[in-house]
């Protein structure tokens, strides 16, 4: 299956949040890597998005959205680093 | 790399309303696309959008577009191109015409972003890597780097069908004789203009290693292309030594 990148969930997520997640580092908490959301790699379908970690392929989050809501999952997400200034 | 860039807020996103002000044939695939956004905050280089369709039954699609302008104003420019499978590309590089409605959500981005730095000093220097259409952010950060008068050193690799094929190519020749410290170096994978003589086809790990600024030299690298392409880029700037958290990457694709 084709795959992209966390940037582009800067939009479905930037109506979620009060700043742009995609710059925040996060670490995976399947092989402890940390790095931006736009660097993992996402795979969407008609269902939503996945994004996994680069390193180990980890599912990092899932994003659905249906019937009016949108459901985020930050399945595999440990601490998330995010810059101050935005 | 948040000792590159120092932190500027960047502009809020919000859904928008824009009218298309001009539209015109960039290359035989593609068209530039010039928006006036209602309540548009600006945007800084590298930023994309979402441009939404809905069809009169209610359907929609959405689908992200890199930005081919920064600054502050309402007025956008996106260069598009046609997918030959795609479900929006086709209608706006074909059937779109001046005063056409489009619903847009940006700015968007936080991470494949460029800021001159606000001291005036000369900062790491820049290498932009682009293959095909991923040109288009890569061209607003060009476009800021000679507008803030940044004396950083700055490249583009560009690696693009055939001459016909390359976006911007105008401005990029003007960007070039101009007085910023910025150049371009041309891949062409199907067909070189006449009278040059660098090999035809895709960029090679050896190709790139010798049009590329050095990694001793510690640039900072953003490459935009397709998932393949970047990829494939990616992997043999860190052969060559370049560090990976000074490297920025952006995959396009969707239709």
């Amino acid at each position: 299956m084709q795959h992209f990148d966390g940037n582009l969930l800067a939009g479905p997520l930037a109506d979620l949040f009060a700043f742009d997640p995609t710059a925040a580092r996060a670490r995976c908490n399947g092989c402890g890597a940390m790095g931006e959301l736009a660097t993992a790699l996402v795979y969407r379908s008609g269902a939503g998005s996945v994004a996994r970690c680069r390193v180990c392929g980890e599912v990092l989050l899932t994003l659905v959205v249906a019937d009016g809501r949108t459901f985020v999952n930050f399945t595999g997400t440990g601490a998330i680093e995010i810059p101050s200034g935005r | 790399m948040s000792t590159v860039q120092p932190s500027v807020a960047a502009p809020r996103t919000a859904w928008h309303v824009a009218a298309v002000a001009e539209t015109r044939r960039e290359t035989p695939s593609a068209a530039r696309i010039t928006l006036d956004v209602d309540g548009w905050p600006g945007n800084l280089a590298g930023q994309h959008l979402d441009v939404r369709l809905t069809a009169p039954d209610g359907y929609s699609a959405t689908r992200s577009y890199s930005i081919a302008s920064s600054g502050d104003g309402s007025r956008v420019v996106l260069a598009v191109d046609r997918l030959p499978d795609g479900e929006v590309s086709p209608f706006l590089v074909d059937e779109l015409r001046v005063g056409d409605r489009l619903e847009v959500h940006g700015p968007l981005g936080a991470y494949f972003v460029w800021r001159p730095p606000t001291d005036g000093s000369s900062g790491r220097p820049v290498q932009l890597i682009a293959g095909g259409s991923g040109v288009v952010p890569l061209f607003a950060i060009a476009r800021a780097h000679a507008a803030a008068g940044d004396p950083t050193p700055m490249r583009l690799l560009y690696s693009v069908r055939t001459p016909d094929d390359a976006f911007f190519a105008a401005e990029l020749a003007a960007a070039q004789a101009g007085p910023a410290p910025f150049g371009t170096t041309f891949v062409y994978t199907r067909r070189a203009p006449d009278g040059d003589d660098a090999p035809v086809g895709r960029i090679s790990r050896e190709r790139l290693a010798t049009a590329v600024i050095a990694a001793a030299e510690r640039p900072v690298v953003y490459v935009c292309g397709s998932t393949g392409f970047v990829e494939r880029v990616a992997s043999w700037l860190i052969d060559l030594g370049h560090d990976q958290r000074a490297i920025r990457t952006e995959r396009y694709g969707g239709t």
